[in-house]
């Protein structure tokens, strides 16, 4: 084998190098919206109303990340017509940067929600939709390692981790649902301040499942598995 | 994905990326196919079946015997006199390389498109016409040129010009041409070899319309360098890889979505993401 065969053409250099942009890109955007939803329960914790307005201002930077990510995706796609292991890669960004927007989005309407409650101290003290928060950007941060590692053992390992964790996220929501319906059945004046923690602890639980999402893809970009839920597509069919 | 090519290219193949038809017969099968140039062996041990009205591409980069392999399935390579090919291919169940094979006949069944449109110094209806009248076919004539043209998809572009030089019009038809001379004698499968890597790209949208609607009547393997054109004409993939000592062996054969999509071998892997090649 001659020295010249072993080095990696030029063209597939700038390739991996762009590869490497989306990929920092897709972890820059993880961390302003792990912030997002860290910033908007506290927040609403704290009762203040300019930190939850301040959310809502920042959430226009994800949505900008997320534009560039796909402008960059479709780019490699129209440039580099992209095959096997690049193709999924590109496909799961897409995908993932899609979920993580919609991630902010929790972190927005969180923060509208606190907003919306005024000077209203919450029904309850707030123990367990903060809880759900911290699980649910555990499992936001456990998912974007998946993705990161591109190992489909190490994926495989973190989806059965993670799908513990999204039910232990759910039991809690029930567990926040079956309280505050508690507190509107004691007296139904409570039911507008309940209707605002339920509606908080939604979209807590819903970044849980996003994180799935998100691990579903890594998935496919580390087997070429397309998984939704329970269901799946095998990765060739003949 | 390892950088080093010299790893990946000394790795041995697996017959287990080797699609296999258990329950299509196929057209085209070879078995152990091997091929040595005054000695030197260019391709060893290809064993692939082919299913029938199917388009199978055969990719990988230069020099991996990608041609050499297809000419042996009509027994181009009896026309070079340094080759010595062993092994099997059935078709029709008969082993093409039989001594009581005529080649002649081989070659109007299984006939050849190049890369390089090369219709003969003759009008555009006697390109068409040469092999049914090789075949001693002297009746409805006109009907299978015009037959022929049509299944090229050419026919109304050159209907006004039959009489004309087939070197007159433009790569594009005569490409066309040259298919319609293939088919114009009924072949069961087109070899194809790079048909379209000397077209402008409405050319090659034309001709590779032409191999999917062909893929109806009649099987087509075609080598190709365009991997995005491999993935759209055809049904399945076959990966052909020359490792240091330089002899082609076929190391992946499978649907489009398993090599192009998830490939199994990482050489594969490496040549459809532009690392080796």
């Amino acid at each position: 084998m001659s020295e010249q065969k072993n080095i990696i053409p030029l063209g597939r250099q700038d390739f991996d190098r762009d590869l490497g942009k989306l990929e920092a890109e897709l972890i820059l955007m993880s961390g302003l919206v792990e912030q997002a939803i860290f910033n908007a329960l506290n927040a609403l914790r704290s009762r203040d109303v300019e930190k939850s307005q301040k959310v809502i201002d920042e959430d226009d930077n994800i949505d900008q990340t997320e534009l560039e990510i796909e402008r960059t995706c479709i780019e490699l796609i129209r440039r580099e017509a992209p095959m096997a292991g690049d193709l999924r890669r590109i496909v799961a960004s897409l995908h993932i940067a899609g979920e993580l927007e919609r991630i902010g989005d929790y972190a927005e309407g969180i923060a509208k929600i606190s907003i919306a409650m005024g000077g209203q101290p919450p029904l309850k003290e707030l123990i367990d939709i903060p809880r759900m928060g911290d699980m649910a950007v555990r499992m936001l941060k456990r998912s974007l390692e998946a993705f990161i590692s591109r190992d489909a053992n190490l994926v495989r390992a973190l989806s059965t981790e993670l799908e513990k964790e999204d039910d232990a996220v759910d039991d809690l929501y029930a567990k926040v649902q079956t309280d505050l319906l508690e507190l509107v059945k004691a007296d139904p004046e409570n039911a507008e301040p309940a209707t605002y923690l339920m509606r908080v602890a939604h979209n807590v639980e819903r970044v849980a499942d996003r994180a799935m999402n998100i691990v579903e893809r890594a998935l496919y970009q580390a087997t070429g598995e397309l998984v939704s839920g329970s269901t799946q597509i095998e990765p060739t069919a003949e | 994905m390892p950088q080093n090519q010299a790893d990946l290219l000394s790795k041995a193949g697996s017959s287990e990326n080797i699609l296999r038809f258990d329950t299509t017969e196929p057209i085209l099968e070879s078995h152990n196919l091997s091929v040595t140039y005054s000695g030197n062996t260019a391709i060893s041990d290809v064993s692939i079946q082919v299913p029938k009205n199917s388009v199978v591409s055969l990719i990988g980069p230069s020099g991996c015997g990608k041609s050499t392999l297809l000419r042996c399935f009509n027994r181009m390579n009896d026309l070079i006199a340094t080759a010595d090919v062993k092994g099997t291919v059935n078709f029709a169940g008969q082993n093409i390389y039989d001594s009581d094979i005529d080649p002649t006949e081989i070659r109007f069944r299984i006939g050849m498109v190049f890369q390089r449109p090369n219709p003969f110094p003759k009008s555009i209806y006697e390109n068409v016409a040469f092999g049914p009248r090789i075949n001693g076919i002297t009746d409805d004539l006109d009907e299978i040129v015009e037959n022929s043209l049509r299944r090229a998809a050419v026919w109304e572009e050159v209907k006004d010009r039959l009489n004309e030089s087939g070197l007159s019009v433009s790569g594009g038809q005569q490409q066309r041409i040259c298919i319609a001379r293939a088919l114009a004698v009924n072949p069961e499968i087109v070899l194809m070899d790079e048909p379209a890597s000397s077209l402008d790209p409405i050319s090659t949208q034309a001709i590779e319309q032409l191999i999917q609607e062909l893929s109806n009547e009649v099987t087509i393997i075609i080598v190709t360098h365009n991997m995005q054109q491999a993935t759209r004409i055809s049904d399945y993939a076959a990966v052909m890889m020359a490792g240091e000592e330089r002899i082609g062996r076929l190391i992946e054969y499978g649907t489009n979505e398993q090599v192009f999509g998830n490939p199994n071998d990482e050489r594969t892997e490496a040549y459809v993401t532009g690392r080796i090649g």
